[in-house]
């Protein structure tokens, strides 16, 4: 069974690379026969045959995308979170329309940019990234006053990758709650087996243990 | 074939039909198979559907040209900066004498170096690098320093178009217009510089349809224009049919300036062979 992360990690360490050894385990696999292969994001969804089984990278279910692979259930309920560098005037504030007058950024290939544009309708122009390294350099360059990523993401930054960064705020959820899919080629034989495999993980708690021992979400603010 | 037609004969006519009937025949024969090869293909329907979806098209170029105005106003902008720019290094790369050296040495290294980095790494360096510096009074809005990476990456290149624009002007001009006491800036002004730019325009706009296609690489520095708006809506819905309506903008814009740089060139040609300048 081929795997593809986002940072190849065969480890079992981290949340996504847990998920899916369990998953694996669920369908009858030892961890010893699961592959990891780095795959660049616009491959998971190019057209053709897919060097992986299961791609896990913080892929947020959307009706369109599951037009073109198959999308599991969610494995994961996220909401977009605003980081930002402590001591700078957006790190106080405490709701949604009081982002709209600072400058803002999101990576590409997230949901956070349409957040951004649909529900804080910033007065200046958002910017986007490729990469959170070119977001981060940009926030620090004083180029852009806060990111808007998802929860994981954001623990992740303020703890590793930023110097003097702080969670603003966890935004509202809008709609229906966002949540994080397994892609897999479309009409694969395995979808079935995945949405199998993730129901049992919720119903005897393995994804809330899971969950619970890498992602850490207390002492993130809500925003109103 | 305008030679043959003017010859009149039926024999010529009755070639001329023939020729046409098989040009036809042979591309709609080419055309036709490597057509149906693609649409016969196994995975064609998701293909088609991921690369060529008409709802996503129409709703893409909907969102992509606002954002080309983008594109056209940093090559506009950066278009002109150049032109200066480049032709002040092909200047001072072929300024004379010993005591210029440095000069010379100085923009012959500026020229070596912005073409042998990559554009990307560049873009990187100005455009998130010097921001970060905060530098009192410096701007960090990703558009200026887009125009500036772009004037200094295009500039080495339009320096050597125009470099070989001067050389090509016969050294027996410059020599008179010395001789008649014109010093070096006189002559360049006078002589050598209106000449030697005439004849490199159609190189020139060449590198002006490079200039606008490169625009889109000032999206890694966080500009939301015409690639980075294809791309959202791309990774939105997993389809790659707003690339391709991307593809079909520019085509649409550079083709009638590629077009037109024929002509120019044409017409050049023309000029040069008939010896009337």
């Amino acid at each position: 069974m081929g795997l593809a992360p986002r940072r190849s990690d065969p480890s079992g360490e981290g949340f996504e690379s847990a998920v899916a050894y369990e998953i694996a385990k669920r369908l009858g696999f030892e961890a010893a026969d699961v592959a990891w292969v780095p795959v660049p994001f616009v491959q998971s969804f190019a057209p053709g045959d897919k060097p992986f089984d299961m791609y896990l990278t913080q892929v947020s279910y959307d009706d369109e995308r599951a037009k073109a692979v198959d999308l599991s259930d969610g494995y994961f309920d996220q909401n977009q979170t605003v980081i930002a560098n402590a001591d700078t005037p957006i790190a106080v504030v405490t709701s949604v329309a009081g982002l709209a007058d600072f400058k803002l950024a999101a990576p590409v290939a997230t949901t956070s940019y349409q957040y951004i544009v649909d529900n804080i309708k910033p007065t200046q122009s958002p910017l986007v990234f490729d990469d959170l390294a070119a977001a981060f350099q940009a926030l620090n360059g004083k180029q852009v006053d806060g990111v808007i990523v998802d929860l994981p993401t954001a623990f992740y930054a303020v703890a590793v990758e930023l110097d003097n960064g702080t969670i603003v705020g966890v935004l509202p959820t809008v709609g229906e709650i966002e949540h994080f899919s397994v892609v897999l080629s479309k009409d694969s034989a395995l979808t079935s087996c995945v949405n199998a495999a993730l129901a049992a993980m919720k119903a005897d708690g393995t994804l809330k243990t899971i969950t619970d021992t890498w992602i850490t979400g207390a002492g993130a603010k809500e925003l109103t | 074939m305008t030679g043959r037609k003017s010859a009149n004969s039926s024999s010529g006519r009755q070639r001329d039909g023939r020729s046409i009937v098989i040009a036809t025949v042979s591309t709609v024969v080419v055309f036709g198979l490597l057509g149906w090869i693609i649409v016969s293909a196994p995975n064609w329907p998701q293909v088609s559907a991921q690369f060529f979806d008409p709802e996503l098209f129409g709703a893409s170029l909907e969102d992509l040209i606002p954002a080309f105005w983008k594109n056209v106003q940093i090559a506009l902008i950066a278009e002109v900066l150049i032109l200066v720019a480049a032709l002040g290094l092909a200047i001072a790369r072929g300024a004379p004498g010993p005591a210029l050296l440095p000069v010379r040495f100085l923009a012959t290294a500026y020229v070596d170096l912005f073409r042998a980095v990559p554009g990307i790494v560049v873009i990187f360096a100005f455009g998130l690098g010097i921001p970060a510096l905060d530098l009192p009074g410096v701007p960090n809005d990703p558009t200026f320093w887009a125009v500036v990476t772009l004037t200094l990456l295009y500039s080495a290149y339009v320096c050597e178009v125009y470099r070989s624009g001067l050389e090509s002007i016969h050294p027996s001009q410059e020599a008179a217009a010395r001789s008649l006491g014109l010093s070096h800036l006189q002559t360049l002004r006078y002589v050598l510089v209106p000449q030697g730019v005439r004849r490199v325009i159609p190189p020139l706009l060449n590198d002006f349809i490079g200039l606008t296609k490169d625009t889109v690489l000032v999206s890694f520095i966080g500009v939301v224009e015409i690639f980075r708006t294809a791309q959202i809506k791309s990774y939105a819905t997993f389809n790659f049919t707003p690339y391709v309506a991307l593809a079909v903008v520019f085509i649409i814009v550079t083709i009638p300036m590629a077009r037109f740089v024929d002509r120019l060139a044409a017409r050049d040609r023309a000029r040069s062979q008939t010896g009337v300048r």
